[in-house]
């Protein structure tokens, strides 16, 4: 089911304050989009405002093109699952899953072993057999994530939306869940939405990647362009660190403001002027010296290995700036004259230019 | 429950400082202020020989007024519900003007001296009262009857059944209500099955509250009742009768049947409200 919500815009409560700002969304059938931002940027209210929860000012959202309403529209059509699961405390497992059936009209619901049958599928689909008699108070975390998924799940809907599912699981459940989570939307072709303020999670699930800044998308990309081309600063500092340069372009080439940073050529359309270049700590090289004679320095101070990179930090007039590389390479030098930014994205007024 | 009995026993390795010491100082004062007039209860009334008893048992008037207590008190408590719900709803949900003053409106029943409720109310409901003249009109009689002693116990139980289920509703994540009605639940739905559900158990805790001070309560009753014998007699009167009438045996007689039954129904209700919440205890 595609879902598509058209300029959007809801406003704080009493106030003109915009929770959402003119946002709109394209989802086709079968994607898995993640929304990411900090807290505040809005990614929660936009998810909710497509699960109909709360109401909006103006704009729509369409599912296959029909426009939703209500949250009547969408019941047992949209899977929802709940930072906090909201599971209902008071239910064994199995009847939280069977609620979206349970309360059907008479004339729809199926017949009690029909449900029965179902609720069973769904506790070995999440891996939770044997669960069903258990209450939600008696469960780890993990397992309510599972079961507030097979509750969004048991209507058969086509689009599953998350609000920061794995917020209260610790890393190596989040990790095992999070790869599951990928297989079920694929092995039930489904079209996720998913909220996180967790971009690594973002970048490793998601199809395509939405990142919001105070209620407005600031770009909407794959994880890929997202990393190549991010639009504006922002989005550069959200996705990884980065460290900026001040500089200027002078005939085709960018001159940093910091002293032992080598000018490297800027790409053809970008004009002479003010500009900042921003550079993950990886991607930054070290220009050894010419020869043994020279002076040196740039001195790289190591902070221990994470990942395959040697961290250092680099002390670069009066900042220090992270600094990585490889493990393979790191005994060579890691010392010179000057630091080589060629691969840093370039920035006017915040946005990509170049 | 074992556990705790060995730690008192054998406290030398407990972790809190002072744990033999304040557990015995607590048992002693409950044991002095509970137990003790409790076991004088238990005994005083054979003192004149269990024949004496047995017909200070066998006093139609007692019974009488023991039925009256207690079925009144169990309407009182069972119209508190519907009320007492609806209130801790809108505190606990409403933002309405003035919730902070009805917040401390609902506990003035508490506060006040029940000889004031009783004389408020029997203004208030008597022939000639404000309301009462008015329902006298159309040949409803709400005081000097049973209507009234039900209506006195309401107005006393009340804070129980809101302060009881005041807590667990406000605990209630609005989450839950949102997720029924993704998943498809109608209104009605959403309130019996993700509402009211998970606070029956505090429900039922506020029922058993009401009920017990309704069984106890004296000063508000007395002034609507009437206080017919075998008609609008209460229990807790009938001891003061029999005190008046220098009866102690048949005083305390009533009272031993009292404490009896009070305990029971409390145990039952106890019961019934472990049933219910056998969801929310720790594995």
């Amino acid at each position: 089911m595609s879902i598509e919500v058209c300029n959007l815009v809801r406003l704080a409560p009493g106030t003109q304050q915009r929770l959402l700002d003119d946002v709109s969304l394209k989802v086709p059938d079968g994607a898995f989009v993640a929304l990411v931002g900090p807290s505040g940027a809005g990614k929660t209210t936009l998810l909710r405002a497509i699960a109909g929860l709360d109401g909006c000012n103006s704009g729509s959202v369409l599912l296959d093109d029909r426009p939703m309403t209500s949250v009547k529209d969408r019941a047992g059509r949209m899977g929802f699952v709940f930072q906090n699961y909201a599971l209902f405390p008071h239910m064994t497992v199995a009847r939280n899953i069977a609620f979206g059936l349970d309360v059907l009209p008479r004339g729809e619901r199926p017949a009690r072993s029909a449900i029965a049958k179902r609720v069973e599928e769904l506790l070995e689909l999440m891996q939770l057999q044997g669960m069903g008699g258990k209450h939600p108070a008696k469960l780890s975390g993990g397992q309510r994530q599972r079961v507030a998924l097979a509750r969004a799940l048991a209507t058969g809907p086509r689009v599953l939306l998350l609000d920061e599912p794995f917020g209260a699981l610790d890393p190596i459940v989040r990790r095992s869940i999070r790869t599951w989570l990928r297989e079920l939307h694929d092995t039930l072709g489904l079209t996720t939405i998913l909220v996180t303020h967790d971009q690594e999670e973002a970048l490793e699930i998601a199809d395509r990647i939405v990142v919001m800044q105070s209620g407005r998308i600031m770009q909407d990309a794959t994880p890929q362009d997202l990393d190549e081309q991010p639009a504006t600063e922002f989005v550069m500092e959200f996705l990884g660190e980065a460290v900026s340069f001040a500089g200027e372009v002078r005939h085709g080439r960018m001159i940093a403001d910091d002293a032992l940073v080598l000018p490297f050529a800027v790409p053809e359309g970008v004009t002479d002027g003010p500009i900042t270049a921003m550079i993950r700590p990886y991607e930054m090289t070290i220009k050894k010296p010419a020869s043994e004679q020279d002076v040196l320095s740039l001195y790289a101070a190591p902070r221990g290995t994470r990942n395959g990179y040697r961290h250092y930090t680099l002390q670069l007039g009066e900042r220090i700036i992270p600094f990585y590389r490889p493990v393979e390479a790191a005994d060579a030098q890691v010392q010179g004259v000057a630091l080589d930014i060629g691969r840093a994205r370039l920035f006017r007024q915040g946005l990509l230019c170049g | 429950m074992t556990l705790s009995r060995l730690a008192f026993f054998r406290a030398g390795g407990s972790a809190l400082p002072g744990y033999r010491l304040s557990l015995t100082l607590t048992l002693a004062w409950t044991g002095f202020f509970i137990i003790l007039p409790l076991s004088t209860l238990l005994v005083y009334p054979w003192q004149g020989g269990p024949a004496a008893m047995l017909s200070a048992l066998h006093d139609s008037r007692m019974l009488a007024a023991l039925w009256t207590s207690f079925s009144c008190a169990g309407i009182a408590a069972a119209c508190n519900i519907p009320f007492g719900f609806l209130l801790a709803w809108a505190l606990a949900r409403g933002h309405l003007p003035g919730r902070r003053l009805a917040d401390a409106l609902i506990d003035l029943p508490l506060a006040l001296p029940t000889a004031v409720s009783g004389i408020t109310l029997a203004t208030l409901y008597g022939p000639h009262g404000w309301l009462g003249a008015v329902l006298a009109e159309f040949g409803i009689s709400v005081s000097y009857n049973k209507t009234g002693i039900v209506l006195a116990l309401m107005f006393v139980g009340l804070p129980f059944v809101v302060r009881a289920v005041e807590p667990v509703l406000r605990n209630l994540p609005q989450e839950l209500e949102e997720a029924a009605h993704l998943l498809g639940a109608r209104p009605w739905q959403v309130f019996m099955r993700v509402i009211a559900a998970p606070v029956l158990p505090a429900l039922i805790t506020g029922f058993g509250l009401a009920f017990a001070r309704g069984i106890g309560e004296y000063g508000s009753v007395i002034f609507i009742a009437g206080n017919q014998p075998f008609k609008s007699e209460i229990a807790p009167l009938l001891i003061v009768v029999r005190l008046q009438e220098f009866d102690y045996p048949g005083a305390t007689a009533i009272a031993l049947v009292l404490l009896c039954v009070s305990l029971l129904s409390l145990a039952l209700i106890g019961g019934v409200r472990r049933r219910f919440a056998l969801w929310s205890e720790p594995a």
